[in-house]
């Protein structure tokens, strides 16, 4: 009974601390007028509209979700054919790339922001936006890295086996077996680099943050120069959207395997 | 199918473009970076091309060493509270029904790819005057009136903490929910009570992922680069801070790559303990 009502209490408190802060963001947003007050003074929806509807932070949002959808589809063009080979083939040399994809998401964050800063900057393309979409692409290659290896070492090889003893060769076994199998995990690979292109901020900004505004920046840029609600109306959407996502992947998939639950494969 | 070795120039075709794509775009940033922290710095460009090393002598100052020693003590200690904070959260939540796991596993993963500037403002905000935590307590009867909490050392930790916890329990996830039942079984069958069964029998047995999980989130803490800039005075301020710091608003490139080399070594060294604290896990 009391084991109960602890293990309770702390599951709310945890879930409390988690969510506080979000509690007062999505609370300010909602101000009538543009203050920065908890409890909410009125009600209002308008800097939930300002998003779209003010022409700055239109730009930004076009910018950063461009940025997400291209670096995101980069990201698993990259990660596809490389998790496809050292699933097929038997080349120890090879995993060489995979340490190679995983490395910029173990490192802190500023070494490779600052590695394609000086990069960009030496090859004189620095501010260009496909810099960032690029430097995004790798980032963020990891993740569908790693969800597509689960994928592939969740595949029954009998069943490939089948496939080529009935005599489909490897493109046919890949385009009508392996790739039906692993859509899931590539699905949840680029729903993953696409949420985390979108709130990214330190690549974006050592990349074109001179040039051009994504949301992260225009929030950070917004709250140098003092408070607007509409910073914490982008705050409550993007929680959303990380939301509607993750909740999308954990309907669709198996987001307890994806996070490393039964699998016997991952070491 | 089986797996085999590549045969003709053709197999090796797949790893045409994401090898070329790796090489081009990481391993060749990362070599600049490299080179440029031996160059001069030019206050009209970028960098001059040359071969000093004044950047890396200037570690040997107070300054720097006083901002190192603060990163690393932040860093332990944001480490230290999320593993002890998360270690029987995530025990408790593989006990849970699938459908809790795995909502609360949304949650975490939704809470974990907010950006560093949006859980700043959050936080911020939280804890400023007029909307903050404090007019809660006022309400409350705790506090006469309300009060900023920030800049403090206190709000930067909290913002990193709640930074880490997220991962922090993503990254146990895995080792809890794989832990084999009948350990717990045989030890509540012994007549130890459920907490003394996970202080004695879980946590003993988890020892080295407890400190592979310590690193690995020390490791992430490093990485934090806007939450002291926003959360804290300049005094708060971390290598990662005073990397983009030096970069950008100083443009002194030459001694923000030598700041940086000089992370990832220490970055490398501790992901290289974890990988030796890993292997010896398994070997047992």
């Amino acid at each position: 009974m009391t084991a109960t009502f602890l293990r309770r209490l702390y599951f709310t408190i945890v879930a409390l601390f988690l969510a506080a802060p979000l509690i007062v963001v999505a609370g300010v947003s909602v101000n009538a007028r543009q203050e920065l007050t908890f409890p909410p003074k009125g009600f209002s929806l308008a800097w939930y509209g300002q998003i779209f509807a003010d022409p700055e932070w239109r730009l930004a949002l076009i910018h950063s979700v461009t940025l997400a959808v291209c670096s995101a589809a980069i990201a698993v063009a990259i990660a596809l054919p490389l998790a496809w080979f050292l699933w097929r083939r038997i080349a120890p040399w090879a995993n060489i790339f995979q340490v190679l994809g995983l490395a910029p998401f173990i490192l802190p964050p500023v070494i490779t922001a600052l590695g394609f800063l000086t990069f960009w900057a030496t090859v004189g393309l620095f501010g260009q936006f496909f810099t960032a979409i690029i430097s995004h692409a790798i980032f963020f290659v990891t993740l569908p890295l790693v969800t597509l290896s689960l994928g592939f070492a969740s595949i029954d090889r009998s069943l490939v086996e089948a496939a080529a003893t009935m005599g489909a060769d490897d493109r046919t076994v890949l385009k009508t077996v392996v790739l039906p199998l692993i859509l899931p995990y590539l699905v949840s690979g680029y729903a993953f680099a696409f949420v985390l292109s979108l709130n990214e901020y330190i690549v974006a900004y050592m990349t074109i943050g001179f040039t051009t505004e994504t949301l992260p920046i225009k929030i950070f840029n917004a709250l140098r120069y003092g408070y607007t609600p509409t910073m914490a109306s982008v705050s409550v959407f993007f929680v959303a959207v990380a939301a509607l996502v993750f909740g999308a992947i954990a309907k669709f998939g198996d987001i307890r395997r994806l996070l490393g639950a039964m699998s016997s494969e991952g070491n | 199918m089986r797996r085999e070795a590549p045969k003709s120039f053709a197999d090796y075709t797949p790893l045409l473009f994401p090898g070329l794509m790796l090489v081009v775009f990481f391993v060749v940033p990362f070599s600049t970076m490299i080179a440029v922290s031996f160059f001069k710095r030019n206050p009209a460009g970028f960098y001059t091309p040359d071969f000093v090393i004044d950047n890396y002598a200037r570690f040997l100052t107070t300054f720097f060493a006083g901002v190192l020693g603060f990163s690393l003590m932040l860093a332990v200690l944001v480490a230290v509270c999320c593993v002890s904070i998360a270690f029987p959260f995530t025990y408790l939540l593989t006990k849970r029904s699938r459908r809790a796991q795995t909502l609360w596993l949304v949650g975490l993963l939704s809470v974990l790819s907010l950006s560093e500037v949006i859980i700043g403002f959050a936080w911020s905000t939280l804890f400023s005057q007029t909307a903050g935590i404090t007019n809660l307590f006022v309400a409350l009867g705790l506090m006469d009136k309300p009060v900023a909490l920030l800049p403090t050392f206190g709000a930067v930790l909290a913002g990193m903490i709640y930074q880490a916890l997220p991962y922090t329990i993503l990254v146990l996830y895995p080792a809890l929910v794989r832990l084999d039942p009948t350990l717990l079984e045989a030890a509540r069958t012994l007549g130890a009570s459920p907490v003394k069964a996970f202080f004695n029998v879980v946590t003993p047995a988890l020892r080295n992922t407890i400190v592979a999980t310590l690193i690995m989130v020390f490791v992430f803490a490093l990485g934090s680069y806007l939450l002291p800039q926003i959360l804290g005075r300049p005094r708060h301020w971390t290598l990662s801070v005073l990397i983009t710091d030096q970069a950008i608003y100083q443009s002194n490139m030459p001694f923000a790559a030598a700041m940086a080399v000089f992370l990832v070594l220490i970055s490398l060294a501790l992901v290289g303990l974890t990988l030796l604290v890993g292997r010896r896990e398994n070997a047992l």
